[in-house]
């Protein structure tokens, strides 16, 4: 089980990355430069952290989207190697065009940071299946371009085909706006592609894995890893 | 030449810094509507033909400049 963690300049959870990855969990967990060419050998999930790459500039993700690990990940992903990209990593995946859509500023214009509910909608994914189809957890978000957009025909292929991972929701596991922290069409926090091999997510599961720190509201992305690397 | 690429978000996505805009301006007593904010990008390209260097131009729009989920541009050769 080898987790490569790209960094970027800016990039600022990759050292919660590497401790959910790698302390927590316990799998080799490696952090890469993005001018690294090449993501190591044997790497079977890829991480992509959050952060402000580049400071944000042009678009979030848009410059990172072009550094040369990405290169090394898109080619990963084509093999059906695992990719999961969080908060800014998510930003990163969609303008990579891993994933569909983007992530614009906040409906409320404001950085938000606070605990939010996601309902799991796709439990049959190597990032979720530890989890229940409906199940409720908690984990925090930290964003100020978290809301997730795509243009009508494209988001209806997507609810179409079960894209959607995660929505936001209330505690016991309501859907509707009031629950949606950012403004993000349909609710989603998180998409899968087509393959089910990449998953972008706007909350942070990796900074709720560990009880020394706090809830563990993240801990059923993980296991449902865990069990995706037992399987290879 | 000078070229002048000008970002703006598509007519149905929603743009909040463009509506806080509108807001203040009507906090002023100014009367406007449909207040959007987008990004122009100015950029000096080699080349001598207006035409090859627009299109040298959109190609960096849709390499990199543009995001084509919520914005379109408009380029102009100056």
């Amino acid at each position: 089980m080898r987790v490569a963690v790209p960094i970027f300049p800016g990039s600022n959870c990759d050292h919660d990355a590497l401790h959910a990855c790698g302390t927590v969990m316990g799998w080799e967990t490696i952090p890469v430069w993005h001018q690294e060419a090449r993501l190591p050998e044997g790497t079977e999930l890829v991480f992509v952290p959050g952060g402000f790459s580049y400071g944000d500039y042009l678009r979030c993700g848009a410059i990172a989207a072009l550094a040369p690990i990405m290169a090394d990940v898109k080619r990963h992903a084509d093999n059906g190697g695992l990719v999961l990209g969080v908060c800014n990593g998510f930003q990163i995946l969609c303008e990579a065009q891993l994933l569909p859509g983007a992530l614009l500023r906040n409906e409320s214009l404001r950085f938000i940071h606070a605990d939010v509910h996601l309902r799991v909608e796709r439990a049959d994914l190597p990032f979720t299946q530890a989890m229940k189809a409906g199940e409720v957890f908690r984990v925090p978000i930290a964003h100020a371009e978290g809301n997730f957009t795509l243009d009508p025909a494209d988001l209806a292929d997507l609810e179409a085909r079960g894209g959607v991972a995660f929505r936001y929701c209330s505690a016991q596991g309501e859907i509707g706006e009031d629950h949606v922290p950012n403004g993000a069409m349909n609710g989603i926090a998180g998409i899968v592609n087509l393959q089910g091999n990449v998953l972008g997510m706007m909350p942070h599961p990796e900074r709720a894995v560990d009880p020394k720190l706090g809830p563990t509201g993240g801990l059923g992305v993980f296991r449902s890893l865990a069990a995706a690397f037992s399987k290879v | 030449m000078k070229v002048r690429v000008s970002v703006q978000l598509k007519p149905g996505i929603l743009d909040p810094q463009g509506k806080a805009v509108e807001q203040g301006l009507h906090g002023f007593g100014f009367e406007v509507e449909h207040v959007r904010i987008g990004r122009l990008i100015e950029l000096d390209i080699p080349g001598a033909d207006p035409a090859e260097v627009k299109a040298r131009a959109q190609a960096m729009c849709d390499k990199l400049l543009v995001n084509p989920v919520m914005e379109k541009a408009s380029i102009e050769v100056l």
